[in-house]
């Protein structure tokens, strides 16, 4: 067929997901405009590069995942050149060079060039075996590796990082994946949902290691493993780099047009040259640069409408992910990094492996996350862009359309519940129907803890307990009073800490993701009161197991010394028992001078103080003391505190015994234990007191025959004095039953409880029966300090002297106005 | 030198749900913190209560708690959330190519006002 005049010809650089994808919107509103020819880099036809994926997994071939074979071309006259690329385009002739040396003049040029994989900048980084995943060669390149088994290393925990890392997983390699954040995906997941996603991958089989900087890949010639900037070696014969993308740009630049982070484009996608056009993953619009494939098809929508029919304009995209992550539903969208006015609604089900996030401000959704049930997802995201007021169903909102349209016009709790049948399933758990629940209240079960108690309803992981409070509210109408009798942790958990604490030892949670997702945590990330209790319970259940997280830690015990009101801290160094020797006064009066103590200040535990030392000098201090052979005396933390004593029968004309010498056993057998909150003790060598062991939390007072045991005085808002647990003959006795009640208060009391109120609450029969009456216990419980004393009776401040953690204490770096900024 | 955006160093050095601080001689010290999410935000580090190092708090969410008073700041806009009322200054923060910046107006904003 001759055309009457010969028509423009369109040139497209990029025969990938983008450039077919615009000559498709283009062909289907006016097939005849144009002349077309696509040059493509690769040898091949046109195929759809997220399915490299699967590719890679073996779950399918080249031919499923080809998007337009030769025929399409074919029919629809186009030329395609594939395995030539474009190196250079002329726009004062309209041409463009192929590699060959082709030249082809164009009317209009589309640039549809995509990303390139970013390669870190290390050493060894072209070695042979070091791969990216971006293309047919590269997946060719992973699975002649593969066929040999081994060690792989991925780079990178992003989605294409975690597809390869799956792919090779599959195909009988040893995978570790490495990532520099601390959460994988973290442009798609939040913290929680990354942690989940991470103990799934690990069960399979992958190490995963997160905030892991590369230094190097060595080998000789070829890959043979990785070195991270903590020193540890990963051996590995091949290393997957999936660390980003980042736009192609080098022809646009070359050829002079307006490029910033990607090829500037307008609204109908036409760059700074009325010519040539761009779409993809190449392109800027209005500073944004984009990776998935929606806003892509929105975008080639566009350039068409704008190139040969009615201009419509491209206005930006919303996006959402909802992928399969090495089979594991995930999906997210929006912002969900939180902000003022944002509130959060967190499901979390732990049975079934599910963590749901909606964000919402201002009656509107704006963003979420969603972990093992991905259901609802398109749910959401259809809420988020229409940006419609879910006020009415704010409440059934994180349990899904169906749930929260479902559940009766109105949609408050109250009708979704009283709407359900008898049959209905309240709690999954324990298998309790409604008609149950409301029978069990019905039969005098006025409370959550006695629906608890009777019907097992909420009683397991608690996530119905919600459900059963409307319950017991619709049944109940005025007399239900709300409240629990027993408070939960704070506002994040529904559970108190009796529950938690025992869900760490049966559950065997270990961390405190672990404990927000099996406990369900309303908020992702905890608060400034659970996260430091949390903590403390973890390091309590599983000593040596669960890792002491210091962004948990209050400020004192992060920097193991006590702030000031003016944000300096003061120090205290340990004198076992009240105890000191003139060398050790030496080395405190040089470090007052050298570090500028403002106040030296003798303690109500017979310390020296030493006050207003800066952040930043504290590790210096520290050094200074340890070398006279002092150690941290723990004056800051929810800790022993301090042994004091008075002289006893070395001096005293009065003392029975060795009280000095019982104190300084006490301190080093008790220094350096975690506590619920902080621990005195002291010990008097007669019935005078004079180291007022009767309002300590564990106190002995010497007498002729033995040694009185006192506990659960407390000298301050309270004044209580000691309760006598007992008497004991020797000072072995008297450690081993120090050690047992500390033991016991540390393993049972809530995390800013003292020894007073704890011993209040479960009263001085409870302890004796456990100390005193209980023999086998008594040991058992000290037998459970001692092991967790080995573990953490060392000195934090030795290791901050020798340069651990050192940015804890540095500044980032200094603005001098008139001089920039000094590192 | 001169530009609208002051660059103070890697990303990496700030650790995440944790703080770091940033001396301006002459003005108020800056505290830069990084979200459990990864997102920075940078305040004049002083509490709008008592002036306490809000640096040194607990990082959750979006928001810190005074080490000192227990008083919970948005990291967005500085202000105190909950029953208190007060505010303190917000810097804004860009994060690019793996190194931070912090807009150089509001980090001299009480410098200039000293002079």
């Amino acid at each position: 067929m001759l055309s009457p005049t010969p028509r423009p010809h369109l040139i497209v650089i990029g025969n990938g997901m983008a450039g077919c994808r615009a000559v498709e919107e283009i062909l289907e509103r006016d097939a005849s405009r144009f002349r077309i020819t696509i040059f493509g880099a690769e040898p091949r036809v046109n195929y759809n590069r997220i399915m490299l994926s699967p590719l890679l997994a073996g779950e399918k071939s080249f031919e499923d995942i080809i998007i337009n074979g030769q025929e399409w071309y074919d029919d629809h006259g186009i030329n395609l050149v594939a395995g030539d690329p474009v190196v250079a385009i002329d726009r004062a002739s309209k041409t463009v060079t192929s590699r060959s040396g082709r030249v082809e003049s164009y009317d209009k040029l589309i640039l549809a060039t995509g990303s390139d994989p970013f390669i870190i900048p290390v050493p060894g980084n072209d070695l042979q075996g070091v791969i990216s995943f971006r293309d047919m060669d590269d997946v060719g390149s992973m699975l002649r590796a593969a066929s040999g088994g081994g060690d792989a290393v991925v780079i990178g925990g992003g989605l294409l990082g975690l597809e390869a890392a799956h792919g090779l997983s599959l195909r009988g390699m040893k995978v570790t994946v490495i990532h520099l954040m601390n959460t994988l995906m973290e442009r798609q997941l939040d913290e929680a949902a990354g942690w989940l996603l991470k103990t799934e991958l690990e069960k399979r089989g992958q190490q995963i290691l997160t905030t892991a900087d590369t230094a190097e890949i060595y080998g000789e010639g070829k890959v043979e493993g990785v070195r991270l900037k903590d020193g540890r070696e990963i051996p590995a014969s091949i290393v997957v780099m999936a660390v980003g993308i980042r736009p192609n740009v080098k022809l646009a630049r070359d050829a002079g047009l307006a490029i910033g982070r990607g090829i500037h484009v307008d609204d109908h996608l036409v760059t700074s040259d009325a010519d040539i056009l761009s779409v993809g993953e190449c392109v800027e619009h209005s500073g944004q640069v984009y990776g998935l494939v929606a806003p892509i098809w929105d975008m080639c929508r566009s350039l068409a409408d704008g190139l040969v029919a009615e201009p419509s304009g491209y206005t930006g995209s919303v996006t959402s992910t909802k992928l399969k992550v090495s089979g594991i539903d995930v999906f997210s969208a929006g912002d969900f990094s939180g902000g003022d006015g944002c509130e959060d609604i967190v499901m979390r089900d732990a049975s079934r492996g599910v963590y749901k996030r909606v964000i919402v401000k201002e009656d509107k959704v704006v963003g979420a996350v969603l972990y093992g049930d991905t259901a609802d997802g398109n749910w959401y995201f259809d809420l988020l862009k229409k940006q419609e007021d879910v006020s009415e169903i704010r409440d059934a909102l994180i349990f899904g359309q169906a749930f929260a349209s479902g559940g009766g016009a109105g949609a408050s709790p109250f009708d979704a519940v009283a709407a359900m049948a008898d049959e209905a399933e309240i709690c999954g758990c324990n298998g309790v129907s409604k008609g149950k629940v409301v029978a069990c209240i019905k039969g005098g079960a006025h409370d959550l803890d006695a629906v608890r108690s009777g019907c097992k309803a909420s009683a397991s992981c608690g996530q119905c307990t919600g459900l059963v409070e409307n319950l017991l509210a619709l049944t109940l109408g005025d007399e239900f009073a709300g409240e629990r009798q027993v408070k939960p942790m704070c506002k994040c958990t529904s559970f108190t800490h009796e529950d938690v604490r025992k869900a760490i030892v049966e559950k065997e949670l270990k961390s405190i993701p672990a404990v927000m997702q099996a406990q369900h945590w309303t908020t992702p990330d905890g608060c400034a009161s659970c996260r430091p209790a949390l903590n403390y319970y973890l390091l309590c259940a599983w000593p040596g197991e669960a890792v002491d997280d210091q962004q948990s830690r209050f400020t004192n015990e992060r920097m193991h010394a006590n702030i000031q009101k003016d944000g300096t801290y003061s120090v205290v160094p340990r004198m076992w028992g009240g105890v000191t020797t003139p060398n050790e006064l030496r080395a405190i009066a040089d470090a007052a001078d050298k570090y500028g103590a403002r106040m030296v200040k003798v303690t109500g535990g017979q310390r020296l103080d030493l006050f207003g030392i800066k952040k930043e000098d504290l590790p210096a201090i520290w050094a200074d003391l340890n070398a006279a052979g002092m150690v941290s005396g723990h004056a800051y933390g929810k800790a022993l505190r301090t042994v004091k004593t008075c002289v006893g029968s070395e001096w005293c004309r009065f003392g029975t015994q060795d009280s000095t010498g019982l104190g300084i056993k006490t301190e080093q057998m008790t220094w350096g234990s975690w506590m619920p909150h902080k621990f005195k003790i002291a010990v008097s060598g007669c019935p005078r007191n004079c180291a007022e062991a009767t309002i300590k939390d564990f106190g002995v007072i010497c007498v002729d025959s033995g040694y009185e045991l006192l506990v659960g005085g407390n000298g301050g808002i309270h004044l209580r004095g000691t309760d006598l647990l007992c008497k004991v003959a020797t000072e072995e006795e008297a450690l081993l039953y120090c050690a047992a009640f500390i033991q016991l208060y540390r393993e049972e009391a809530r995390y800013l409880d003292r020894t007073a109120p704890w011993i209040e609450r479960v009263g001085m029969d409870y302890v004796k029966s456990r100390i005193v009456e209980d023999a086998e216990g008594r040991k058992a419980l000290a037998e459970r300090f001692a092991y967790s004393q080995s573990i953490y009776q060392i000195d934090p401040w030795a290791k901050r002297a020798a340069g651990e953690d050192a940015k804890l204490h540095q500044h980032l770096a200094e603005v001098r106005p008139f001089a920039g900024v000094a590192a | 030198m001169n530009g609208e955006w002051l660059d103070i160093g890697p990303l990496d050095q700030l650790p995440a749900m944790g703080a770091r601080t940033l001396p301006v001689r002459g003005g108020d010290e800056i505290a830069i913190f990084r979200t459990a999410n990864g997102q920075v935000y940078a305040l004049v580090n002083k509490c709008p209560h008592k002036q306490g190092p809000l640096s040194q708090g607990i990082v959750h969410d979006t928001s810190v708690t005074c080490p000192l008073h227990n008083w919970r700041i948005s990291l967005v806009s500085g202000k105190a959330l909950g029953e208190d009322e007060g505010c303190v200054p917000t810097i804004p923060v860009k994060v690019d190519g793996g190194r931070m910046f912090l807009k150089r107006d509001a980090v001299m904003a009480s410098v200039r006002e000293a002079a």
